[in-house]
Order: C-alpha cells, then structure tokens, then sequence
C-alpha cells in the first residue's frame, strides 16, 4: 500500500473541513448534556455541512464493508485487530455507529489511517458502497430483526444483490451456509465463500430464487426446484477450527460463544483475503480481542455487585445467547422492551427456547415484563416478575446476566458509552 | 370424557410461523395438560401431507413467498382437512392461514391465488400495512371476552354473505373492510391477531379446546398472569385509540 498516511487528510476541501470540525463540536456538545456518545449527532451535522463528505472522507483509502443481521460490529473490531496485529493502521467505526452519518464522523474522526473497515448496517450498503468506493464488501448473516417489518429479509437482499451485481470489481467475502447471502452475492466473479455453518433456519425456508421450500442436510442447503444451492466454500469453519486452501487454522478466540466464532471465521477469511495479512499474523490480534462495545457490558447494581449484561436483538440472537449462558449463568434477567427499535410485537418470545432457562433464578423484566412472564409460565421456567432490570437484578443471588432488547440495553449501559 | 390425546396439529411451522405463532399450539397443549387432560403437539413439516386425524388444525401468519408455498401445501391436503371437519376436528387460523381459509386471496405480485375454500372469504391487497396493537369485541352470545392482539397485514378481507366475523374491532384495523375481524363459524375461527393471540386470551383457546373436549372439561385454571397482561394491553391499546381520535378530531376541525 503505497498512499501516504497524509493523504486523506490533506485533500479534504474547506467545506469537509468545516463540516468536521462542527459535527466534532456539535458531538461534544450533545455528549456534555447527556444525550448519548454523540456520534450520530456529529454525523448529521457533518453531513447536512458537506453532503459528500462521506467520498471526502473515505478518498485514498482501502474500505472494507462489514454488514449482517448479527455480528457486524465483532466482526468489524475482528478484522480492524487482524489488520492492526499486522502493523496497519486502521480506522474503524468502532462504536457501532453504522449508518452513514456514523461511518462519516468516525472516519473523519481518524483522518490519517489508510486503511478503514467499517461496519454498516444492512439497510445502507447501497447508499454508502459508491461514496466510500469501497474495495471489500464481508456479508454475514440476514435474518429477521425487529419483527414488524414486514418482507424486511427479503427487500435486503434484493438491495445487496444490486449492489453485487454493479460492482464486479469488489472484493466479496459472503456466507456460504446463508441462502439470502448466496442469492444476494449471486454470480459475482471475485467472491470467496466461507461456509459458517446455519444454526438458525427459520427464516430461510422457502428458495430466495423461486419461493419453493429449501431442502437442508446437516450441513447445507439446496431447492430441488430451480437447482439454487449452497456453493462449495473456500473456506469451513469447523468447531474451533477454519478450514483453508493452505491448512487448517485453529481460532481459540477470547470472546465466547459459537457465534464469535463465526464472526471469528468470517474476519480471518477477510484478512487473509481482503487485505492478503498472514494469517498467524492475524490470528494474534483476532484472540486478543476480549471485549467488543455493543454486545456484551457491565452494569452496577443498587447493592454495589456488578452484572452482566448481553445484548440481544432478535430470535436468532436470543437464541445463541440463551445456548451460551445455559451452562454458565446460575441467575438470569430477561429484559424485554417493545419499541421500534426493539420490534413493536413482541411475539418473538415464543420462537426463543426460554425451556433452557429451567432450574435457574430467573426475573422477567423490562416494559414487556408480563410478555415475558407469561412466556416463562407456560414454559415451565420459574420466575419472578419485575419491571425495573436493576431491581429485578437486586432480587437473584449470585452473579447476575441481563440479557436485553435493543433499547434495554443502551438504556442499561448509556452510563459507560 | 375422551380417552384418547389432543392431537394439536402445528402446520407448516417454517412457512407459517412468522409471528410467534407456536405459541397458540404451545399454550393449547399446556391448557390441555393443565386440567389433567392429554394433549400432543405435532408438527407437520412443510413439504408433508397434512394428516387426517389432528384435533386442531393450526395455520399461522407468513410472509408472500412462505404463504405461497403454504397454499399448496394446504390444497394438497384439502381432502383431508375437509374429511378432519366433517369428524368435529376444529380449523385455527392467524394472519396469512387465516387469508388462506377463504376462496381467494391476492399475492404480493396482484395474482389471486386459491385458498383452501373452507369458509366464504376473499383477500385483496389493500393500500399500506395494518400495524399496531388491535383489539376485538367479540359478540356477546359468543360467550367471549374482549380479545387483544398485535396486527400486522397489508391484506383486505371482505366476509361472504351470511358468514360472521370474531367480532368488532375498536381499536386497530381486523379485517380492514367493515369495523370486524376475523371469521368464526361452526368449529372454525381466524383471526388477524397475533401476539401471538392465544397467550394473550386463554378464554379463545378454551373456547377452540371446548369444541374438541366439551365444556364441562374446561375446569378454571389460575390465569392471573395472563390476566395482568390483558389488563395492561387494554389499556394501552386504549390510550393508542384516544391518541388517534384526538388527531383525527384536530384534522378535522384544522
Ligand atoms: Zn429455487
């Protein structure tokens, strides 16, 4: 890579500038009253400044796009650590600020780096693809996230198959064991497949090419009608080990759970072939990740103890959450809220295996406490009822995890963004 | 009193399972179990024939290609659910099974497609998404309660001459056409609510399980959980009602 570190900074236009500098200011100002990290206010104000800050701001650079459902914020600090390990400097949206306001003020936040791998959400690949000029584009997972958008799986994936289908030069690296990724990459000519495994099918039964009914194997799919299948991947992950055409490569990642391995998986392929890092190489900055803003925080409870809490934001992530912390946790509250950004229906809870919760100390909680409750109660799970999560927490001995819905959990750990 | 299981009967939960809707089987079995009567969840995978000899037949909400694919799956086994009916076996349906109860329905791509024709009931598109929390005023000879639920349909249902809907709707949208929603007839009742509904109203699954065991097998169960819930979902789908009639009232007096 031979473009100078200064680079970006130094072609940046008066009106970029400008626009920096006042959405830094108005950032700090909205963090100072208590309004949130700020970034998205300094994005807005950047933006209504310099409508294509966006390009200003990403020129001279390599981008690399990280999008899914879940785990686009590990997967984005997995990759920026791999890169990182290697001696690249690497600017990130670390944050998990990940719409186009988001991505802007974070990458003008960090000028100089020549290198940005950015985590966008779902929504608003194709809005930001050109602007950033992006040259890597790492496609995770698509599944149902707040439940009353309705079609919301299938109109992404029509979204990101244009984007696919524009862009030939890109460098794709996209989920072989997911049918809306495989259909959304589509025929491109430079993709590399990784084949992450399906834990969770539910909402990919039916062929994203025809509509007829998908047959799945243990471990791939295919729809007998139109022949649409999975394609044979480069890459495998197996258990703790990534399968590649030069060997196999153990993770032994520090961030816990089937899920980060996944993520894991998915970041290493991008390293090594998005940005060509030796994989041993990448392999020491992808393990020394411990803690990733946006999944997993502490909280302090009313009594001094301090409690876990978990991010979870739709059936698939409730799912894998509950899995992780079914050997684990001794005490559990289940913080649930139903607003947009949560899902306005909570009828989720009835896709999620709260059963695995059985013979814990359990507390449903949050706005949706007696959704949650009656769940619980037809579950067979015992529990108490609670609407304030920090007193339901107060209530469980022992170390406690809060597991929440989206506006749960910021509203949990606001103090410590 | 019957000597033989309940035989609750999930069909095609993959295609129609969009909403939570293995709840209702789920609470259906439990209501069953609960009163010391045997009851048995039995999914019938998309791609198989729907057997003849389940009590209750359960169709869930799904989005277009999964409803597609569910009508044929259902049309298939039109024999069968027919001959089920004609033993006492009971028809529930949510959403998108309830759409495909009816004569016909419109695809997302303006196609009318068949439904399974069991009641007089036909489906268009209509203009935007019905979204929100909903609540339903059953008829008073019914013998059932306010019910509550959570909506989320673009379709339009227009009931066939003579055919009575589950009730009246006071707040939120049903069947989009005339104030009512849903359908309910002999062994046979659909619904737009999810929630999913059943959990929400106990008093619905019992009237669904009432058709299969009889009503002096429905002993009380202790719902004050449920009851709790109902409260607060009335409430605030109340509060929502007056929120919007207020507007309505500015708008047009603005
Ligand atoms: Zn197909």
């Amino acid at each position: 890579m031979t473009t100078d570190p200064e680079n970006a900074q130094r072609h940046l236009t008066p009106r970029a500038r400008a626009a920096l500098a006042l959405g830094g200011l108005a950032g700090r100002a909205s963090k100072m009253t208590g309004r949130g990290a700020g970034t998205q206010v300094s994005g807005r104000v950047m933006l209504a400044v310099a409508p294509d800050l966006l390009a200003d701001v990403a020129r001279g650079r390599r981008v690399a796009i990280v999008s899914a459902t879940n785990g686009k914020t590990t997967t984005t600090r997995l990759l920026a650590d791999a890169l990182r390990a290697a001696g690249l400097p690497v600017a990130s949206n670390h944050t998990g600020a990940n719409m186009p306001a988001g991505v802007a003020a974070a990458l003008g936040r960090e000028p100089d780096p020549e290198i940005a791998i950015l985590e966008v959400d779902e929504r608003w690949v194709p809005k930001v693809i050109d602007p950033l000029d992006a040259d890597v584009l790492i496609l995770g997972n698509l599944t149902r996230d707040q439940l009353d958008r309705f079609g919301e799986v299938r109109s992404i994936a029509e979204r990101w198959r244009t984007v696919c289908d524009t862009h030939p030069d890109l460098t794709v690296i996209a989920n072989a064991s997911d049918p809306h990724v495989v259909w959304s990459v589509g025929g491109h000519p430079n993709v590399t497949w990784v084949a992450l495994g399906a834990p969770w099918r539910s909402d990919a039964a039916t062929c994203p090419e025809c509509a007829a009914l998908l047959t799945w194997s243990a471990d791939s799919f295919r729809c007998d009608a139109c022949g649409f299948a999975q394609p044979p991947a480069d890459y495998r992950l197996d258990d703790n080990t990534l399968i590649t055409p030069e060997g196999p490569l153990t993770l032994d990642l520090t961030l816990p759970g089937d899920w980060n391995r996944m993520n894991g998986a998915l970041a290493l392929t991008g390293a090594i072939v998005g940005f060509g890092i030796d994989p041993a190489v990448a392999l020491t900055g992808l393990r020394a990740v411990d803690v990733v803003s946006g999944r997993f925080s502490d909280c302090r409870l009313p009594d001094g103890r301090d409690a876990r809490v978990i991010l979870a934001k739709n059936p698939a992530g409730w799912t894998e959450v509950l899995r992780w912390l079914e050997p684990r946790a001794t005490a559990v509250v289940l913080a649930v809220n139903a607003h947009v950004a949560d899902g306005r229906d909570p009828s989720w809870l009835w896709d999620v295996p709260y059963e695995l919760l059985r013979g814990k100390a359990v507390a449903a909680s949050g706005e949706r406490a007696l959704d949650v409750s009656v769940r619980l109660d037809y579950g067979g799970v015992d529990h108490l009822a609670e609407p304030d999560p920090l007193a339901a927490a107060a209530r469980l001995t022992g170390d406690v995890d809060i597991v929440a819905s989206y506006t749960q959990f910021t509203h949990l750990t606001r103090a410590t963004w | 009193m019957r000597t033989s299981a309940v035989r609750v009967g999930l069909v095609f939960p993959e295609l129609l399972g969009t909403y939570g809707d293995r709840g209702n089987a789920v609470v259906l079995v439990e209501r069953c179990r609960r009163r010391g009567i045997e009851a048995d969840l039995i999914e019938v995978s998309a791609g198989s024939p729907i057997p003849v000899d389940l009590d209750i037949y359960l169709f869930g909400g799904g989005e277009d290609d999964a409803q597609v694919m569910a009508a044929t799956g259902m049309r298939e086994s039109g024999a069968a659910i027919a001959s089920a009916r004609s033993g006492g076996s009971v028809v529930f349906a949510v959403c998108a099974g309830f759409q495909l109860l009816g004569t016909t329905y419109e695809a997302n791509d303006g196609e009318i497609l068949d439904g399974l024709g069991l009641v007089d009931l036909a489906t268009r598109a209509g203009d935007g998404r019905c979204i929100g929390e909903c609540v339903v005023v059953p008829d008073a000879a019914t013998g059932l309660p306010t019910l509550t639920g959570f909506e989320n349909h673009g379709g339009r249902t227009t009931l066939g001459p003579g055919i009575a809907p589950l009730g009246r709707v006071t707040t939120g949208f049903g069947n989009g056409i005339d104030g009512c929603d849903g359908v309910l007839a002999d062994h046979l009742l659909g619904t737009y609510l999810h929630g999913p509904v059943l959990p929400r109203n106990p008093a619905l699954a019992d009237h669904l399980l009432g058709w299969i065991v009889g009503p002096d097998a429905l002993t009380p169960l202790d719902d004050h959980l449920v009851d709790a819930l109902r409260a607060e979902r009335l409430r605030e789908a109340q509060l929502t009602g007056l929120a919007a009639r207020r507007r309505d009232w500015h708008l047009n007096r603005g």
